[in-house]
């Protein structure tokens, strides 16, 4: 295990008011972090890489007359104190006035269960159990003859935020993964995830055996002509498309600026689509509280395909006259607000129904660097990865290789034909955004781009 | 410190390591940021910690910690040791590392006038200055004026004898004007997007930016772009400016030659590469006027330093000669497998993480086609696409597409039409391949990429990328239905 750095609740405690103390005039928040955390990597079928790592961070924030200073440190002896406290005066004193600034939040005292998203086995994790992980993997891929690469992690994660107007919340969680991407060495590959708070719940095998099994059927993949096509998006490649969406859209910010997809009030996505975020949620990768200490509040982002809220910090709920869902990160900044875990309502089919009725489309397991083309129109860029698919006939006929999808996922999201029953727990690869989603089933999805045979020889 | 790192490291050779290092690593930060003619976010940090890596009968284990005590020291390097010893339980050739020999040496990045002295208020006026330009203009609905400094002191010591103390400096700055309308929004940035321009160095870089002269352009240009044309679709000769080639550059050279990505190693995470080692001195890369080099003793650059976090010095090596691919990124562990010593280009983005290998500056070396007025009058028919707005790439590096901010058509050899959302995509080697002009060195920027991430645990890096514009033939543009 990753011991944590010793900081109890008595010291923790001891440690944010002595902090807030030396703030004698201007009010002040203290933010405290601790993380443990330890990742075993292997690639080409071994152990590569294998770190460790615990760190404590403190950061304040003094607010005096609209003006704002911020300094934070990880030296958290009484001599690492002064200095940050004083560094942040320093900043005060010159800053200029922010009419528009964020606020310190109201005490509001968290009322999730304090043992919420925290598992101790996780916590108490150690390199054998995570290389003995790692092995089942590889074992998997062993008997597909495939390559197996991948990362078994586990953190331990505490945030604490006092400030000057008695807010006092604190919350712990723990974090277990285990991803792995199987390569059988002539273009074939598969991927598989999974992840909890509780790495009693992940079944390493099952994992490597889900990815050999996409691998060896990936093999002798053919080119795909691009164009629009009827697509099965299973859960990786929802999760993703999720995630771009919290980043182009899902905050209270992104509107103000007038760069956000979401139509307040508007018919935005199908009749058949519900999106919300709810942290205190134990299906997903609960957090109670954010970095202001205001605990989560779920938020129903699109309800029946309509856009009807978007997540708030301190600063963003002030200036539009709500209150604060719980959504803040490090105040101030200039990101804004940020929804991180994501629900996306299922349906009824069994993803091998919803092949049923398509002449000729593509599966897709995952999607690989998206990235944003035009955030007011929800417009994405990506590939497709690890598992590609030709659908023919209402059934998968043969692996294609990887192509390119430039499209407004506003618009795709308005012609999904069928939902899947079953909802999986996604993490992003590393934006800290946790999804639970089904597989869907769009009329049509653009691929503009095929890299072709002879370029990837 | 000497003594934490002696017990470091005699701890772990105690423990059976066959190989140690110990980095021990203080980095401060200062960011500040204007948004609409307010201070929006004025911060400073300060990290301090040490990491301990290990081999163990040719398995890596690596511990990190933020507290600098005797027995936290020693706990972690036993802690290093336990985890190559887990590490054991799969694995297969014992790692060696190459015959780098260990350096005792100091470095330190040259600046003129150190940017943690430069008063706050004097940093805020040019931030104000620049935002209250941007101000001026109607229609512009969002304005961001940035900068940013780091400063790393970091030790380096290992079992090997080595025992190097460097300082790296770093400063950046940048300012962006958006507009939107009921359904559009637009973005121009100077000198590049993602924070702006990033160097090695201090102060007088930022001063050298002189971001008030350039606000008002940016922010006419993004009020314009509101009512500007989509750019059109298909085929086009194409003219990317000097920042967006660098990011092209960074995509399609930087991180496929990383010599871990092509043997494998980051497959579950970012990929591999279609770099593979059967095309070491044998691929056409690019045409022949392409060269590229990763220099980390470029003056200024992001990717510059003294030694790299296993100890190597800086080096400039040559990547693609006369188009042909000759040379990657390499480190202690990976080069003896391609028969090299490491070319030191193995780093780490903090005390609590192991060094991977990054790119230095992979740098485009300037060509012959004169300025960018040169290049655009030698053009009949095409397109210049400016300052990037969007970067993608497979898992290959090999199938990329990228939105600019701005783009604006050419015909008969004069900028015509502004167009907005200007997009392009292609094939690494086709389009590196139909590269048939460079400007030259007086259009040759150095840009620092501060943001490029990578590994698991991810780590943020910068880096750098020298370009000029250059011209490209038969070039897929305006992507995707608009």
């Amino acid at each position: 295990m990753v011991e944590p750095l010793g900081w109890d609740s008595a010291a923790l405690e001891s440690l944010l008011s002595h902090t807030l103390s030396l703030a004698t005039d201007a009010q002040a928040e203290a933010i405290f972090t601790e993380r443990s955390a330890a990742l075993t990597r292997f690639a080409n079928s071994r152990i590569h890489q294998n770190v460790a790592e615990r760190d404590a961070t403190l950061r304040i924030r003094l607010v005096r007359d609209m003006r704002t200073g911020v300094a934070s440190t990880n030296r958290l002896d009484d001599e690492g104190l002064r200095e940050v406290v004083e560094r942040a005066s320093a900043t005060l004193a010159l800053a200029t006035p922010n009419p528009n600034g964020a606020p310190l939040a109201a005490p509001s005292p968290s009322t999730a269960d304090p043992g919420l998203g925290f598992v101790a086995a996780t916590a108490r994790a150690d390199p054998e159990l995570r290389a003995v992980g790692a092995r089942a993997v590889i074992a998997a891929g062993d008997a597909g003859h495939l390559e197996a690469s991948g990362a078994f992690s586990t953190e331990t994660a505490t945030l604490a935020v006092a400030n000057s107007r008695g807010m006092r919340n604190t919350h712990s969680v723990t974090q277990a993964k285990l991803l792995t991407v199987m390569m059988d060495g002539d273009g074939g590959s598969g991927y598989a995830q999974a992840t909890g708070p509780d790495i009693r719940a992940i079944d390493p095998a099952a994992v490597g055996e889900e990815a050999a099994d996409k691998a060896s059927r990936s093999h002798d993949a053919v080119d795909l002509e691009p164009g629009e096509y009827p697509v099965i998006l299973e859960e990786y490649a929802v999760a993703t498309i999720l995630e771009y969406l919290s980043w182009m859209g899902f905050s209270a910010l992104a509107v103000e600026e007038g760069r956000s997809f979401m139509d307040l009030g508007q018919q935005i996505m199908g009749p058949n689509v519900s999106i919300w975020d709810d942290g205190l949620d134990p299906l997903g990768l609960p957090t109670a509280i954010d970095y202001e200490g205001v605990p989560k509040q779920r938020v129903d982002l699109i309800s029946d395909g309509v856009a009807r809220a978007v997540v708030h910090d301190t600063a963003t709920a002030a200036r539009a006259g709500v209150a604060s869902t719980g959504h803040g990160l490090p105040a101030p900044n200039a990101f804004g607000p940020m929804a991180w875990n994501l629900f996306m309502s299922p349906g009824s089919s069994a993803k091998e129904v919803m092949l049923s009725g398509i002449e000729r489309g593509v599966w897709v397991t995952r999607l690989h660097y998206v990235n944003i083309v035009h955030a007011k129109r929800g417009i994405l860029t990506g590939m497709t990865k690890d598992g590609t698919f030709l659908i023919e006939d209402g059934r998968i006929s043969r692996p294609i290789r990887n192509l390119r999808f430039t499209q407004s996922i506003p618009e795709a999201f308005s012609t999904i034909e069928a939902i899947g029953s079953e909802t999986r727990l996604v993490a992003a690869e590393y934006s800290g955004i946790n999804a639970r989603v089904p597989a869907l089933r769009l009329a049509k999805f653009a691929f503009t781009g095929a890299t072709g045979a002879e370029a990837q020889d | 410190m000497q003594e934490l790192i002696d017990l470091a490291l005699d701890v772990a050779h105690s423990a059976g390591a066959g190989y140690a290092d110990m980095r021990i690593v203080e980095r401060t930060t200062e960011s500040l940021t204007v948004k609409n003619g307010d201070l929006a976010e004025a911060r400073s940090h300060r990290s301090a910690g040490f990491g301990v890596r290990v081999l163990l009968d040719g398995a890596w284990g690596f511990a990190g910690s933020s507290r600098m005590e005797r027995a936290e020291v020693e706990r972690t390097a036993r802690e290093a040791v336990a985890i190559a010893r887990a590490s054991g339980l799969a694995t297969r050739e014992p790692i060696v590392l190459d015959d780098s020999p260990p350096a005792v040496a100091v470095y330190h990045t040259p600046y003129r006038e150190d940017p943690f002295g430069v008063p706050l208020d004097e940093k805020l006026r040019l931030l104000f200055e620049a935002d209250a330009v941007m101000g001026k203009v109607a229609g512009v609905t969002l304005r961001t004026s940035s900068m940013e400094f780091g400063r790393e002191r970091k030790t380096f010591a290992s079992t090997e004898g080595a025992r190097i103390e460097q300082e790296i400096v770093d400063s950046g700055a940048g300012i962006e004007a958006m507009a939107f309308n009921e359904h559009e929004v637009q973005r121009r940035s100077y000198p590049q997007s993602a924070g702006g321009q990033h160097v090695t160095g201090g102060f007088e870089a930022i001063r050298d930016l002189h971001l008030a002269d350039n606000a008002h352009r940016i922010a006419e240009e993004a009020v314009a772009l509101l009512d500007a044309p989509q750019c059109p679709s298909g085929q086009m000769t194409l003219i990317v400016d000097s920042p967006q080639l660098a990011l092209q550059v960074h995509e399609s050279c930087g991180h496929p030659i990383e010599l871990d990505r092509v043997l494998g190693m980051e497959a579950s995470f970012a990929g591999t590469s279609f770099l593979t080692l059967d095309k070491l001195d044998q691929l056409q890369y690019g045409s022949e006027i392409v060269n590229m080099e990763a220099d980390a003793t470029a003056p200024g650059g992001l990717g510059t330093f003294g030694f790299d976090d296993e100890g190597v010095a800086a080096q400039k090596v040559p990547i693609v000669t006369a188009g042909r691919l000759v040379g990657y990124l390499t480190s202690r562990e990976t080069a003896p497998i391609i028969g090299r010593r490491s070319m030191g280009s193995s780093r780490a983005s903090g005390w609590n993480v192991i060094p991977l290998i990054r790119m230095t500056n992979v740098n485009l070396r300037p060509g012959e086609a004169g300025t960018l007025d040169d290049l655009i009058a030698d053009t009949a028919d095409g397109l210049f696409v400016s300052t990037n707005h969007s970067w993608s790439i497979d898992d290959r590096r090999l199938n990329f597409q990228f939105g600019t901010e701005i783009g604006w058509l050419i015909r008969n050899g004069r900028l015509t039409q502004m167009v907005k959302n200007p997009t392009y995509t292609g094939i690494t080697p086709r389009f590196w391949g139909s590269c048939d002009a460079i400007c030259g060195l007086s259009e040759w920027t150095l840009w620092g990429v501060p943001n490029c991430g990578k590994g698991e645990p991810m780590q943020t890096h910068g880096v750098g990328h020298g370009a000029a514009p250059a011209r490209f033939r038969g070039v897929e543009v305006g992507v995707g239905r608009w």
